[in-house]
């Protein structure tokens, strides 16, 4: 097994793992703590497929501020453990099986790719930072200022709803 | 037999796990000392500042005071408070660390290799492409080691300590990363390397073609002093040191998010802190103040200044000499006047290289370490010196000065450089 193979397996079953884990802790900060393992391990996987910008992005972003923002509410609000309630009685029998089509329909999709993207695996990319650049600031620029404007918008309607309810 | 010998040791050198391993290693141990001396540096500094002796009882000059210190951290008892989250409250000491002794991995100390057996050895352990980013990214993921030590530790004062650290840095990660950007649009590249070979570009400048003044080759001056500030700035507030230490202020938190923390574990949070420290001085230098270039233009003119290295060894050994010989112990007697002796050795046999050949090899090897060193330094005094004489922020203060000063003059900062290049072209 080559070295790369090697790392994307340890990768990819950490990151099953803390997704896994993710779901079965109690606790929130445990359940954070999964999601940041998750995380970190994606930007591993990007950063085996030479996606080093997205990669940095992906632990600078998600992994930084917006699991920090996660862990820091959690600590502000004191939450607890979580209780287990039984709310659907369907999920118990139909939720298993359903689970699994997923699971092999997503199984079936990667082992058979569709005309197009058995091209897309593997492409060498050059300067891989200045051509998402020339991406964002060229060729998308609008939509890419517009999903910022989009944001923008979304924090200040969180933040109307706030003050709303002090008064 | 020895034959055989030197072929393994080639193989050795020529084996690229090999190397980095001894790297590692290398580099572990020379931070890990320097920490330790760090503590005695800031100890005796901020004494002068007050007007103290600072520690001066174990060894001369209190210069084995770390070791002391260290030993101290090894043998204190360890006891784990009740009602602990025992998972998070280890794996945050551990966190904190590992991940600030990780970021010293892709800092570039030097450009010219050792060569052995025909193998070059640089004086790095990795150099990525997006150095930059990847420091970055550390830097962004250090906050938990603080933030879970303070929620693991079942304790008030360790969970405000906590909160405060992990909104502070998601606060002041805006102005770093931006501060930076102005030095980014100049050098077009991520690569820490690169940027420090940028800044020699308009040759024959010297310290004028550093970022922090800007000479460019076609004779323009983008000085990124804003952004210096600004970087220098957050930079402190991001490694929690004074005096934006409110995480852990002593007045109001009794020690902060390490309150509960003792022995060895509270070490590895002193020790994380100080490479944190180092990390960003090493940073600041290639940034801003040109990385391992030399102070003085790279003319034939200024060939002696390659000496200065040398030069300054000579006299510190004799005052190390002169030093050892007032002590009525060991130390003056044997210890000291041998070390200075040495000292005064080295500096001399290394100023013969001005005739002989190899020696004046090593002068020009150690040439752009010493560069490196000396820079870091000079930012680490910063770093006690701010300690010494600012007040700490109040926490409104602290958020002010970080959302409504520096993010908008950084920004200002990126667009004014920005258009200045667009305009006067790229350096």
């Amino acid at each position: 097994m080559s070295a790369v193979l090697l790392i994307f397996f340890v990768l990819a079953g950490l990151a099953i793992i803390g997704a896994v884990n993710l779901v079965w802790q109690k606790h929130p900060i445990h359940s954070a703590l999964s999601l940041i393992v998750v995380m970190v391990c994606l930007a591993g996987l990007y950063l085996l497929m030479g996606a080093e910008f997205v990669a940095a992005v992906q632990i600078i972003v998600y992994g930084g501020a917006i699991m920090v923002l996660f862990i820091f509410v959690i600590m502000l609000l004191n939450a607890g453990e979580e209780e287990r309630t039984d709310f659907s009685k369907i999920a118990k029998f139909v939720g298993l099986p359903l689970a699994l089509a997923l699971t092999a329909s997503i199984a079936a999709a990667v082992v058979k790719p569709a005309a197009g993207l058995a091209n897309a695996t593997q492409v060498a990319i050059p300067k891989a930072t200045e051509q998402i650049s020339t991406m964002l600031f060229k060729e998308f620029v609008y939509p890419f200022e517009l999903t910022s404007f989009l944001i923008l918008v979304a924090i200040m309607g969180a933040l109307v709803l706030a003050q709303r309810e002090k008064k | 037999m020895i034959e055989s010998l030197v072929h393994a040791l080639i193989a050795l050198v020529q084996n690229f796990w090999f190397i980095t391993t001894v790297k590692v290693i290398l580099l572990l141990f020379i931070v890990l000392t320097v920490n330790a001396y760090l503590t005695w540096f800031e100890r005796k500094l901020v004494a002068h500042i007050q007007a103290r002796w600072g520690p001066h009882r174990v060894g001369p000059h209190g210069l084995l005071q770390p070791a002391a210190d260290g030993l101290k951290f090894l043998f204190k008892e360890d006891p784990t408070p009740a009602g602990v989250d025992r998972f998070v409250y280890y794996l945050a000491p551990l966190l904190a660390l590992a991940l600030s002794l990780t970021s010293l991995a892709v800092i570039p100390f030097s450009p010219k290799p050792l060569e052995l057996f025909g193998q070059k050895i640089y004086l790095w352990i990795s150099n990525p492409d997006i150095g930059l980013l990847i420091l970055f990214s550390i830097t962004a993921l250090s906050v938990y080691g603080i933030a879970l030590a303070g929620w693991a530790s079942n304790s008030k004062y360790s969970l405000l300590g906590g909160l405060r650290s992990s909104a502070q840095m998601i606060s002041y990660e805006l102005a770093l990363t931006m501060s930076v950007v102005g030095v980014l649009l100049m050098a077009n590249t991520f690569s820490l390397q690169s940027i420090i070979e940028q800044q020699d570009n308009a040759k024959h400048v010297g310290f004028l073609g550093w970022n922090i003044i800007g000479w460019t080759r076609n004779g323009f001056l983008f000085p990124q002093i804003i952004g210096f500030i600004c970087f220098f700035t957050a930079a402190i507030a991001e490694t929690n040191r004074a005096p934006f230490d409110l995480p852990e202020a002593e007045s109001e938190l009794v020690a902060g998010f390490h309150t509960e923390y003792a022995s060895f574990k509270f070490a590895m949070f002193f020790i994380a802190e100080y490479t944190a420290m180092i990390t960003v001085s090493c940073l600041a230098t290639i940034l801003f103040f040109g990385g391992w270039l030399s102070l003085f233009p790279a003319t034939p003119f200024w060939q002696f200044t390659h000496y200065i290295p040398s030069i300054t060894l000579i006299p510190f050994g004799l005052w190390v000499i002169y030093d050892g010989l007032k002590y009525e112990t060991i130390w003056g007697k044997l210890v000291l006047p041998v070390i200075g002796f040495v000292m005064f050795a080295i500096g001399a046999v290394l100023l013969a290289g001005i005739w002989v050949a190899p020696l004046h090899a090593v002068n020009e090897f150690i040439q752009p370490v010493f560069w490196f060193t000396a820079k870091v330094f000079v930012f680490l005094f910063f770093y006690v010196w701010a300690r010494g004489t600012l007040p700490r922020l109040r926490y409104d203060q602290l958020m002010n000065v970080g959302w409504k000063l520096l993010l908008p003059v950084s920004i200002a900062n990126v667009i004014v450089t920005a258009f200045v290049i667009l305009k006067w072209g790229q350096s």
